[in-house]
């Protein structure tokens, strides 16, 4: 097992130098000046000619690139053109928010897509299996910022002053300026403390602060609703196919032969087997969720992964672009492995010897 | 790891080309088969909603004009109704004073009939959809069929380019598409094109692979056929299929980026009637005024389930192995 992981650890690395590379070139088709973008357009030459040898760009392109992988190896991913603060500041400060959003909503897509899946199945053609593939089918349609927008009315708006109001965007409410853990628990700050404290839940649960930890998990509901809602109609779109045909099978006749009883025949048998396709479907979605969260990042104001990529396309910020394009490359090829780990686990077969 | 789409729809219409292995193969989904086709859509919910949906959709955009009852980009205000900014719908149907303008959405943000509006950006929305899907399809069915048939080297560049393209988030590539050529409509179609394109040479190519295996193909292979010939006699006309299910697919997501596009202020320029742009101009608006974003999103939604139904209609009904399961 250790070995199959490694393997594919390594073979994950070039596709990350093709993501490099490629986002490094067309960072650099971009028409117009990086120099202007982060100046201002009245910027004059003589500045703009200090401001390229400061930040490397007179140099060819490809001293560039193998300035940067070389930077890059030895943990420096440059700083940004615009907030002039180093990149690897900003990945501690702004993936814990997409890291965040991406899990509650992949939870909230299991949690409910998974046995809305099995129950459909198990009444098949009865009225709540129609219902729920009706429900299904229209949240695959769900455009995600349309259904971020509802949701922030209805429950910002509508049922503002009720027990059910949500907070409409943002991470925490104004005022409520929780400290790090690590300095309550006397650690002194490092990045890697500050990337975990940063995850404003699970900050608040390390410290045991009861208010954050409700506050931070009220804001995001709504984000995490928006954009688990594809995922969950995918995944009880498969879950109901692929326990329907592993239903028929002889194995599944028998153990309801041998008088267990229908739950356990699902849960212990069938649904086991059921989930192997579900896992790839939900591997898959992850993927997505992470880079396209752009739009639910704009629509509830949170500065994540998507929103800080799209700011930095736009601004010319070539540094951040690549530094963000990398963390999104890695965490697909993270997601994968993850993925494909999780099938050895469920399926003896595909168990590398 | 990846999720072929080809791989769930091998070639099934093989069998049936067999039978004729001597005989011209003409395409496969037309003359009987095609009535049958049609027959097994519409025999399921979701393929009579998806079509009717569809149908009502095109006809929204083809009778744009006789629909409309003002042009989407007229500003409608004047200063005697200045103070009537931003006002909610005004349905005569529904109890509003007949003496009032009736403008069954509202007004937008600039006082424009937000109906016409709607009903305008239906037939961009299609127009800009179909072109986006037209071009993916025509570039990666060029790419699969070389890819699967001259196979070697070629092969093995081109899919490993693909993978590159789909190990990135679809929309966020686009938006470093646009952002390279610019901002408009025809560079968003050009994006989502381009972002388009691996799933179709993908799912051409996995056909193609299935298909160079099969009697007919090596029976031509043995008697000379020029390559050029079975590549365009015997192996094209049998990927159609696969293919008019996938860009039906394809068309409802690429409905959806474009208003995605539309929405990041990277689609059409301002006066243009476009949901995604609309719904970004009302967006804060949308404590006092949600039926500016409501009914471009609406149209949104229906837009793309229409296409999501009709394609999985059309799946079941060109791969029974799949029908009924989901």
């Amino acid at each position: 097992m250790t070995r199959f992981i490694l393997r594919r650890l390594l073979s994950s690395i070039p596709v990350l130098f093709g993501i490099v590379i490629a986002v490094f070139v067309l960072a650099r088709v971009i028409p117009s000046d990086p120099c202007k973008a982060t100046l201002g357009e009245r910027a004059t030459k003589a500045v703009c000619d200090d401001f390229n040898r400061r930040n490397g760009l007179d140099r060819p392109i490809i001293v560039q690139l193998g300035r940067y992988m070389n930077n890059m190896l030895h943990g420096d991913f440059g700083r940004s053109f615009q907030v002039r603060r180093p990149i690897t500041t900003l990945i501690a400060e702004r993936l814990p928010v997409t890291v965040e959003l991406s899990i509650a909503a992949l939870l909230f897509a299991v949690v409910v897509g998974i046995p809305l899946g099995v129950i459909a199945a198990r009444r098949r053609n009865s009225l709540i299996d129609a219902g729920t593939m009706i429900v299904a089918n229209a949240g695959i349609s769900v455009p995600v910022f349309v259904l971020g927008l509802v949701l922030q009315y209805v429950f910002a708006v509508m049922l503002k002053n009720t027990w059910l109001a949500l907070p409409p965007s943002g991470r925490l409410s104004a005022g409520l300026i929780p400290k790090p853990f690590y300095a309550q628990w006397g650690l002194h700050q490092n990045g890697l403390l500050e990337f975990i404290s940063n995850h404003t839940l699970l900050n608040g649960l390390l410290q045991w602060n009861w208010r954050v930890v409700v506050d931070a998990a009220e804001h995001l509901v709504l984000p995490a609703v928006a954009v688990g809602t594809i995922p969950l109609a995918i995944i009880a779109r498969m879950t109901r196919s692929s326990l329907l045909d592993v239903l028929g099978h002889e194995y599944v006749r028998t153990s309801r032969a041998k008088g267990l009883s229908e739950f356990a025949v699902v849960r212990r048998h069938a649904l086991r087997s059921a989930l192997l396709p579900v896992v790839t479907v939900i591997g898959l979605s992850l993927g997505g969720l992470l880079g396209g969260a752009i739009l639910t990042e704009t629509v509830f104001g949170l500065t994540g992964v998507g929103k800080t990529l799209f700011d930095s396309i736009t601004a010319r910020d070539y540094g951040v672009v690549q530094g963000f394009s990398l963390i999104v490359g890695l965490a697909f090829v993270v997601v994968n492995l993850i993925t494909d780990i999780l099938y050895a686990v469920l399926d003896p077969r595909v168990r590398p010897s | 790891m990846s999720l072929d789409p080809g791989a769930e729809t091998p070639a099934e219409i093989p069998h049936e080309a067999v039978t004729a292995a001597g005989a011209p193969q003409r395409s496969a989904a037309s003359g009987g088969r095609g009535r049958d086709i049609w027959r097994s859509v519409l025999r399921s919910w979701s393929g009579r909603l998806g079509l009717v949906l569809a149908v009502f959709l095109v006809g929204v955009a083809v009778l744009a004009p006789v629909i409309a009852p003002y042009p989407p980009t007229k500003v409608l205000l004047d200063s005697s109704r200045n103070e009537r900014k931003l006002e909610q719908p005004c349905v005569h149907l529904l109890g509003c004073d007949s003496g009032e303008v009736q403008h069954v959405m509202g007004l937008d943000e600039n006082g424009r009939d937000e109906f016409s509006r709607v009903v305008y950006g239906t037939r961009l929305s299609l127009l800009a959809g179909a072109a986006a899907v037209i071009l993916s399809v025509v570039v990666g069915t060029i790419l699969g069929l070389i890819s699967g048939f001259y196979g070697k080297w070629l092969d093995n560049v081109l899919m490993r380019i693909m993978d590159i393209i789909l190990s990135f988030p679809s929309l966020l590539l686009a938006i470093l598409i646009v952002t390279v050529l610019g901002k408009g409509l025809i560079n968003s179609i050009l994006a989502i094109a381009i972002v388009g394109v691996p799933t179709y040479a993908r799912v051409v190519r996995a056909q193609v692979l299935s298909l160079k295996e099969q009697d007919f193909v090596t029976a031509d292979v043995a008697l000379g056929v020029p390559r050029g010939r079975i590549l365009r006699h015997r192996i094209f006309p049998n990927t159609l299929t696969p293919l008019i299910v996938q860009s039906t697919l394809g068309f409802a997501t690429a409905v959806l980026e474009i208003a995605g596009l539309g929405f990041l202020g990277l689609g059409v320029t301002p006066p243009t009637a476009e949901w995604g742009t609309m719904i970004a101009a009302a967006r804060g608006l949308i404590f006092n005024s949600p039926h500016l974003v409501f009914f471009p999103g609406a149209m949104i939604f229906l837009n793309v389930i229409a296409f999501n139904l009709l394609g999985d209609a059309l799946r079941d009904a060109l791969d029974p192995r799949t029908a009924g399961r989901d």
